[in-house]
C-alpha cells in the first residue's frame, strides 16, 4: 500500500469516525452525569432523519443541524421524563427509545428514501490547507469534523476547568452526597441527558447529510451502538473517545481497501474488524484499574429516589 | 453568653411513613455551647438533624434563629445562615481531590488554587493538617472527617452540627477532634454533637438533649450525671451488662492464618501484606482496627467468598481450607455472620425461614433433594425465640426487621447450628443497646461451650467486654496478640494507626503520580 492510499485512508477515517465522535462526546457528559442512555441509536436516526428533511426543503445546513439536535433533545426529554421523573430504569427505557426512534425515523423518512443530497462542501483552511500532505490531512474538511473537535475541546474543558463540570461529575459519583450539599441531581442531569441527545442528533445530521447525503432506512447502523462502546472502553476520557473514534473510522475504511484489492479473506470477516479491534485496542489502553474507578462514574445506571433520604 | 439563644427548636415533627420520626421536639442551644443529642439508633437524632440543616423538611415544628423565625429551605440556604454539618456517612466524593471536594460545598464558586492555599493555612492553623490536592480515596476515615470539619470550617459557621463523629476514629484522633471542638467553642460557635456514647458526651458537651422513639426523654448537665442516669433516660431502662465469661481450659487451636498475603480485588481497597493470626477453642479472638484497613478483604478469604492461591495459608483444624468455598467451609465447622446484614447475609426478599434454610440447610433440611419445610420452620421459631427476635411471624419478609432484630436473627440461624469457629464482622453496628447485649451474650455462651469466635469490630469498648486476645489490623497487616488484661484502649488506639512492633506506621501524606492520572485527558 503506497503513501498516498495511506493517506486518503487516514482523510476518510476522520470522516467515518465523526458521527462517532459526536454521539459519544454526548453520552459521554450524559453518563457523567450518572445516567446510562442506551437510546443513542434511535436519537441519532431520528436526529438523521430529521436534519435530512430539513436540508432537503431547505438547502439550509444551519437549519439542518438545528433541526436534528432538536429532534435528538425531543427524545432524551421522553427519556428524562421516563426515568429522572418517573424514576423507570434507565436500560430498559434507553432500550425502548432506540426502538422507538427506528420507527419512528423509518416513518419519516418513507417519502425521502430515493432522494440524493448534494452534500456540503469541503472548508479547507486557507494557507495552512496548501501545506504539501499535512494540509490536506488536517485542514481540509467540511465544517462538521471541525465542529467535533471543537466540541471535544468544549467537553474537556468543561468538565475539568469548570465549576459546572465539577459539579456535574459530582453528582454521577455521588449524587446522595449532591443532595445533602444542595444541589439539584434531578435538574442537572435532566440537563445532562438533553446535551448527549442532542449531540446523538448532530452525529446523525452528519451522517444523512455530509457523510453519505442520501436517506437510508436504519442508515446509523449500528453506531450508536458503538459509540455507546466507545465511551466504556475509552473510560469515560473525552480524547480517548476521539481515538476510539478515528480508529473505528480508520479500521472501517481500511478494509473496504483490502476488500477492493481483492485479497481472498471473506468481506464478512473484514466487517468485523473495526468493532473488534477498536474494543481490543481501548481494552489494552484502558486496562488500569484504578484509573478506570477513578473516570467511571460510580452512580451510573443507578436510579436516583430523592425523596429516599 | 447572651440571652438569645442561637438555635431554638419549636415542636418539630417529621412523620415517615411507617414510623413518626420525631415528635415535637424541642431543643434549644446558646452561642459557644456544646450541645449533646443522645439517643440510641433509630431515635430520630439523624432526621431531627437533617432537618436543621434542610436536607429533610419537617412536618410541623417552627425554628428560630438567633431568635427569628426562619424555613430552612435546603443546606444552600442552611449554610448562608451559617450552620455546618458533618455527616455520620460521609458527604464525600471519591474520585476529586480534597480541594474539588471542598469547593463543592462553597456557595460562592471559589477558584481552586486560592482555594487550596486557604485549605493549607486554615487546616494547619486549627492542628488539623492536609494536603488539598490528594484524591478523597486515598484518605484514611480520620483524614476523611477532616475534610468534612475543614469544608464546614471554611464557612465560618456559627452553629456546627456532628452527627457520630468518633464512631470511626482511633482514640487518639478523638483527643484532637475534642480540642478543635473545644476551640470552636471558645470562639463562640455553638456546637451540637450527636452520639450515643456516654462517656464522650460526659467529657465534652455542656448540655444534652436526650431522645428515645422520637421523643425528647429529658434535658439534662452531662457533667452532673452518671453514666448510668444518662443511659436511663436514653434507653429507658438500666444499661445491660454481659454474664462473665467462664475460665475456659484453652482447646485446640481452630483456626489458623500463616502469611495470608492477598491483592484487593478493590482498586481503592487494601492489600494483605503476611496476615498472620490463630484461634482457639474456648476463646474469642477479636480484631481491632479502623474499616478499610483490609478487614473486608481478610473475611472475604476467611469466608470462602474468595479463594486464596495456596490452600494451606488458611486451615481450620490444620485442614488446609485456602480453596474450598463458603459451602464446603460450612461442612467443617465454619459459621459466618458478614456486616452486610441484608444481599451477604440474608435476601431481602425472603421470609425469615427461608433464609434460616440458606445456611442451616445442612441440619436436617433436605432429604432427597427436596426441602423440608416443617424442620426449616422449626429452625426459624428457635432463631426468633432463642434470641428474643421481635417479628411478626417466621413468614415475614426478612426486610420487616429492624437493623436489630434482623442482626439478632442472622446471628442465631449461625450459633443455633452449633458451630466449631463463629466469624462475626461488627456484630452491633447499628443495632440498638438491647439487642447488642444479646448478640454479645450469645457469642461469650458458645465461646464458653468450647467453640472459637473470631470478632471483627470498629468499636473497641465491646472488644474490651467480650474478647479474650486482640489483635489489630492496619493498612493491611496485622499486629501480634495482646491478651485483653494485658492492655488498654490507649495502646490498641496507637497500634491502630499501625505504630506496632513490625506495623506499617504513620505515614507521611504523598501525591502519587497515579492521582495526576484522572485529569489528563
Amino acid at each position: 500500500m503506497d503513501f498516498a492510499i495511506f493517506i486518503k485512508i487516514l482523510i476518510a477515517a476522520v470522516a467515518a469516525g465523526t458521527p462517532f465522535v459526536y454521539a459519544a462526546l454526548g453520552e459521554l457528559v450524559t453518563e457523567k452525569s450518572g445516567v446510562l442512555n442506551l437510546g443513542v441509536e434511535g436519537m441519532m436516526l431520528v436526529g438523521a432523519i430529521t436534519g435530512f428533511i430539513a436540508m432537503a426543503k431547505t438547502g439550509s445546513l444551519l437549519l439542518a443541524v438545528g433541526c436534528g439536535m432538536t429532534a435528538g433533545m425531543l427524545m432524551a426529554a421522553i427519556f428524562g421524563v421516563l426515568t429522572l421523573t418517573l424514576m423507570a430504569n434507565q436500560v430498559a427505557s434507553g432500550l425502548a427509545l432506540t426502538i422507538f426512534g427506528i420507527g419512528l425515523s423509518a416513518f419519516l423518512g418513507l417519502k425521502y428514501t430515493s432522494i440524493a443530497l448534494p452534500g456540503i462542501p469541503e472548508l479547507p483552511i486557507p494557507l495552512l490547507s496548501d501545506i504539501p500532505v499535512l494540509g490536506k490531512l488536517f485542514f481540509s474538511y467540511d465544517i462538521l469534523v471541525y465542529g467535533s473537535l471543537a466540541l471535544l475541546a468544549i467537553v474537556s474543558w468543561f468538565l475539568y476547568k469548570t465549576r459546572a463540570g465539577l459539579i456535574l461529575r459530582g453528582v454521577g459519583e455521588a449524587p446522595k452526597s449532591a443532595h445533602a450539599l444542595g444541589y439539584n441531581v434531578v435538574r442537572i442531569r435532566y440537563i445532562a441527558v438533553l446535551f448527549g441527545g442532542a449531540m446523538a442528533g448532530l452525529g446523525g445530521v452528519y451522517l444523512s447529510v455530509a457523510y453519505t447525503p442520501v436517506w437510508v432506512e436504519g442508515m446509523v447502523a449500528g453506531r450508536g451502538w458503538v459509540s455507546l462502546a466507545l465511551v466504556v472502553f475509552a473510560t469515560w476520557r473525552p480524547l480517548r473517545v476521539l481515538f476510539g473514534a478515528y480508529l473505528f473510522g480508520a479500521i472501517t475504511i481500511a478494509q473496504f481497501h483490502i476488500q477492493g484489492l481483492g485479497i481472498d479473506i471473506p468481506s464478512q470477516l473484514l466487517s468485523m474488524l473495526p468493532y473488534l479491534a477498536t474494543i481490543l485496542v481501548l481494552v489494552v489502553i484502558s486496562r488500569d484499574l484504578t484509573a478506570i474507578r477513578l473516570n467511571s462514574p460510580a452512580s451510573l445506571g443507578i436510579t436516583y429516589h430523592p425523596e429516599n433520604q | 453568653m447572651n440571652n438569645t439563644p442561637r438555635l431554638e427548636l419549636q415542636g418539630m415533627t417529621k412523620i415517615y411513613p411507617s414510623v413518626i420520626a420525631n415528635d415535637s421536639i424541642d431543643l434549644r442551644i446558646y452561642p459557644g455551647e456544646i450541645h449533646a443529642v443522645l439517643g440510641e439508633n433509630g431515635a430520630g437524632k439523624s432526621t431531627l438533624m437533617k432537618a436543621i440543616y434542610g436536607v429533610v423538611k419537617p412536618d410541623r415544628g417552627r425554628i428560630l434563629w438567633n431568635g427569628k423565625p426562619v424555613v430552612i429551605q435546603n443546606p444552600a440556604h442552611a449554610r448562608k445562615l451559617g450552620i455546618g454539618m458533618v455527616f455520620q456517612h460521609f458527604s464525600l466524593f471519591e474520585t476529586l481531590t480534597v480541594t474539588e471536594n471542598i469547593a463543592l460545598a462553597m456557595d460562592d464558586s471559589p477558584r481552586l488554587e486560592p482555594l487550596a492555599e486557604r485549605i493549607r493555612t486554615v487546616s494547619a492553623d486549627y492542628g488539623l493538617p492536609l494536603d488539598p490536592e490528594r484524591l478523597v480515596h486515598s484518605l484514611s476515615v480520620g483524614l476523611r472527617q477532616r475534610v468534612e470539619i475543614l469544608r464546614c470550617l471554611l464557612q465560618e459557621p456559627k452553629l456546627l452540627i456532628m452527627d457520630e463523629p468518633t464512631s470511626v476514629l482511633t482514640p487518639q484522633a478523638v483527643r484532637i477532634m475534642f480540642d478543635t471542638l473545644r476551640r470552636l467553642a471558645a470562639e463562640g460557635c455553638s456546637i451540637l454533637y450527636i452520639s450515643h456514647k456516654l462517656d464522650e458526651i460526659m467529657e465534652l458537651c455542656h448540655k444534652a438533649t436526650i431522645i428515645r422513639g422520637g421523643k425528647v426523654t429529658g434535658y439534662a448537665k452531662p457533667a452532673e450525671e452518671t453514666a448510668a442516669s444518662l443511659a436511663r433516660m436514653m434507653i429507658g431502662k438500666e444499661l445491660p451488662i454481659c454474664s462473665g465469661k467462664r475460665p475456659v481450659i484453652s482447646g485446640r487451636k481452630c483456626l489458623q492464618v500463616n502469611d495470608l498475603s492477598t491483592k484487593s480485588a478493590d482498586p481503592f481497597g487494601t492489600d494483605l501484606q503476611a496476615i498472620n493470626f490463630s484461634v482457639s477453642e474456648g476463646e474469642i479472638l477479636g480484631i481491632a482496627g479502623i474499616s478499610g484497613n483490609g478487614q473486608q478483604e481478610l473475611l472475604y478469604c476467611l469466608s470462602g467468598e474468595r479463594l486464596v492461591d495456596d490452600k494451606n495459608l488458611i486451615t481450620i483444624y490444620d485442614v488446609p481450607v485456602g480453596h474450598l468455598n463458603p459451602d464446603q467451609r460450612r461442612n467443617l465447622g465454619l459459621g459466618f455472620v458478614p456486616e452486610e446484614r441484608l444481599g451477604r447475609g440474608a435476601v431481602p426478599g425472603m421470609s425469615l425461614t427461608y433464609n434460616g434454610i440458606l445456611t442451616a440447610h445442612r441440619h436436617g433440611m433436605v432429604k432427597n433433594g427436596l426441602l423440608r419445610f416443617r424442620k426449616a420452620a422449626e429452625f426459624a421459631q428457635q432463631c426468633i425465640t432463642g434470641f428474643s427476635v421481635q417479628c411478626g411471624s417466621k413468614d415475614d419478609p426478612i426486610t420487616s426487621l429492624s437493623g436489630g432484630n434482623m442482626q439478632k436473627y442472622i446471628t442465631g440461624r449461625e450459633i443455633l447450628q452449633q458451630p466449631k469457629l463463629l466469624i462475626v464482622s461488627q456484630p452491633t453496628w447499628g443495632v440498638d443497646v438491647g439487642a447488642a447485649n444479646v448478640i454479645r451474650q450469645a457469642m461469650i455462651d458458645l465461646r464458653n461451650n468450647g467453640s472459637a469466635v473470631l470478632v471483627v469490630s470498629e468499636e473497641l469498648d465491646e472488644l474490651f467486654e467480650i474478647c479474650d486476645r486482640l489483635i489489630v489490623l492496619a493498612q493491611g497487616r496485622s499486629s501480634p496478640s495482646l491478651q485483653v488484661q494485658d492492655t488498654n484502649k490507649e495502646e490498641i488506639g496507637l497500634w491502630m494507626s499501625g505504630m506496632f512492633p513490625g506495623g506499617p506506621k504513620e505515614k507521611t501524606p504523598r501525591t502519587t503520580t497515579q492521582e495526576q492520572d484522572g485529569y489528563v485527558c
